[in-house]
């Protein structure tokens, strides 16, 4: 029997594949499912994120988890790393005790909290401030433009650290002043790429299209460039994340942010100093946890960014093949 | 070129104006100078007669007029600690962290520059994957810890080199070392992505056909093609270190630059001496921006038009 170009369309048409009906229904549950895939895929990436979902986890049951994190028990200071206590298994005792016979572990578990709560509220600020900023520039251009990015510049050529520093002294050292302090210094580079982005948008044929029939400045921000600067934001987001935590440790090492007896990772590498020569536990392993969290956070961050950039997805793609 | 230089003086001059209305702002404003620098059990008339000597009474207007005269003619006030002017203790500091921030940059561009171009010429070997992951690895360490590792496995237990101090090689190399592992990550990665994109490039193939030998492709073409990026990096990279970094290395190492001295500063809880180091540092990161800036101009000439 001859096949017809009709009956071709006919079938083509009833046996639809079940992931293009899902591409169809649910655009957003589709992209999210391939970014998935795709994170899957990616073997560093995937190693990346369970090693920060792990970090989320032990933060978030620290409070069940690590409750011995301001216990003192002197009988036991700086003792080394140890599976047993008096030949019971005790896991508090793991990575052994501080000066003042805290459990390492404990600590390390309380301050990842620190460096989450720090990261996580610093970034989302910076974030929200400086992708404002961004799109005022860029999408109103002018002298609107000329101003912020003279803002950027100027604030750019601070020496953030002692800006930081100087503050943190004058309102005294604390959780939230420090958030502020870092808060100051974190925005400039969302505005910058969220500004380029938006330059590049304006010109698309879909922002002068939508301008052409009629649709308000707020709409075409919200409903235009919005969703396409969602991948930008979330890069440097993921990028700020791991800056921030780094800078938190320097804060709380320098005496300037987390106070005792309250625990956070910087603040565990200046109390170990003293002690470093007789109990390398001390200073080692709240460094190693400092460095394994940014290295995670810095695994999200290239893969992000090797999806989200249209350039580098290429290049990945032509290395496949 | 004089207008644009001009135009970047010009920019400079306002970023420095704009750290010390900061400085002004953050220690007149937000925080009270008086509840810093007299200990806890000062009375109240302490308190008031110590507004008094330093024109605290006095209008914000007229005080940040007298802040910004003092500022132009280089005089922040004596020191608290050491009862002398604060801007001489601070340029005084000025040798120790530019030696050391210039050592670190120097070991850095020095050990990236041929890692970087040895990864670009074979993609995806050992070595390749090696840089990658030592790369990520210098961007992920935290420098205090970093430095504290350093001096408990070289200083400590090998005896080496020195713990803390400034001097001889002997106190130098660690500091430089920890100050120079991020930037040598990531100044690696730049050698290396911007190699491997020239030597994509019709020239090279060019050179290549025209019997040219690999050396002199690669270290002749390529990498004077793709040094202006690294450049950039490099500078950029050395005003991040002044910005902050070399203040963390100094505190650990005890090394006298002008962020140990902002850490003595605030211990001892001198404001006057902190504002002459903030405001120093500031100049230097605006200065080292506009040579960064004149930089591109020079190495490429197609930038010098705009």
């Amino acid at each position: 029997m001859a096949t017809t170009l009709r009956d071709l369309r006919l079938a083509d048409a009833r046996v639809e594949p079940a992931e293009r009906v899902a591409e169809r229904k649910f655009p957003a549950l589709h992209a999210l499912r391939e970014l998935l895939a795709d994170l899957v895929s990616d073997r560093v990436a995937l190693v990346g994120a369970i090693g920060f979902l792990i970090v989320l986890l032990l933060a978030a049951t620290a409070p069940y988890t690590a409750d011995q994190y301001t216990k003192q028990n002197l009988r036991m200071r700086l003792s080394p790393p140890a599976l047993t206590i008096d030949g019971e298994f005790n896991y508090h005792y793991l990575l052994g005790t501080d000066q003042l016979g805290r459990p390492i572990l404990d600590r390390i578990i309380h301050g990842s909290r620190v460096s989450l709560l720090v990261g996580l509220g610093v970034v989302s600020v910076t974030g929200l401030f400086g992708t404002v900023l961004g799109l005022l520039a860029g999408y109103f251009g002018g002298r609107v433009d000329t101003l912020i990015m003279r803002w950027i510049d100027i604030q750019t050529a601070f020496p953030g650290l002692l800006v930081a520093l100087t503050l943190l002294i004058m309102l005294g050292p604390s959780l939230q002043n420090m958030m502020f302090a870092l808060m100051i210094n974190g925005w400039m580079i969302f505005a910058r790429i969220v500004r380029g982005v938006t330059l590049s948008l304006r010109e698309e044929v879909f922002v002068k299209a939508a301008r052409v029939i009629g649709a308000s400045d707020l709409r075409i921000v919200f409903a235009h460039l919005l969703p396409n600067l969602v991948s930008p934001i979330l890069t440097i987001a993921v990028m700020e994340l791991a800056r921030i935590i780094l800078a938190e440790a320097a804060l709380s090492f320098l005496g300037m942010g987390i106070q005792p007896p309250e625990s956070s990772w910087g603040l565990m590498l200046s109390d170990g100093r003293d002690y470093m020569a007789k109990a390398w536990w001390l200073v080692t392993f709240p460094g190693v946890a400092i460095g394994l969290s940014v290295l995670f956070i810095n695994m999200v961050a290239g893969w992000l960014r090797s999806v989200t950039d249209p350039q580098q997805r290429f290049k990945k793609a032509s290395k496949e093949a | 070129m004089v207008g644009y230089l001009l135009r970047r003086l010009f920019y400079a001059t306002i970023s420095v104006a704009a750290v010390s209305v900061l400085v002004f702002v953050i220690t007149r404003v937000i925080g009270d100078p008086v509840k810093l620098m007299l200990p806890l059990e000062a009375t109240e008339a302490q308190r008031e007669q110590m507004r008094e000597t330093l024109g605290l009474n006095d209008p914000l207007l007229v005080q940040f007029a007298r802040f910004s005269w003092d500022a132009l003619r280089g005089d922040f006030g004596n020191s608290l600690w050491q009862r002398v002017p604060a801007l001489p203790l601070v340029i005084d500091r000025l040798p120790a962290t530019f030696l050391l921030s210039f050592a670190a940059m120097g070991l850095a561009i020095l050990f990236a520059v041929p890692l970087g171009v040895l990864a670009a010429l074979r993609p995806r070997s050992l070595l390749d994957h090696a840089c990658s992951l030592g790369s990520l690895a210098g961007m992920c360490v935290a420098s205090n810890w970093l430095g504290l590792m350093f001096i408990l496995v070289f200083a400590v237990n090998l005896g080496w080199f020195y713990t803390s101090g400034y001097g001889t090689l002997k106190h130098l190399v660690l500091p430089a070392v920890t100050l120079a592992a991020a930037p040598l990550g990531r100044i690696t990665q730049i050698v290396r992505s911007s190699v491997l994109d020239e030597l994509g490039r019709n020239y090279v193939t060019a050179a290549r056909a025209r019997g040219l030998s690999e050396q002199t492709v690669i270290m002749g073409h390529a990498l004077k093609n793709a040094a202006i990026p690294i450049v950039t990096l490099s500078g950029w990279e050395l005003s991040r270190l002044l910005a902050g970094f070399t203040v963390i290395v100094e505190v650990v190492f005890g090394w006298p630059g002008v962020g140990l001295l902002a850490m003595d500063a605030i211990r001892r809880q001198d404001l006057f001496l902190l504002q002459a180091d903030v405001f120093v540092v500031g100049v230097l990161v605006v200065a080292l921006n506009l040579l960064i800036d004149m930089t591109y101009g020079w190495f490429d000439p197609r930038i010098r038009l705009t």
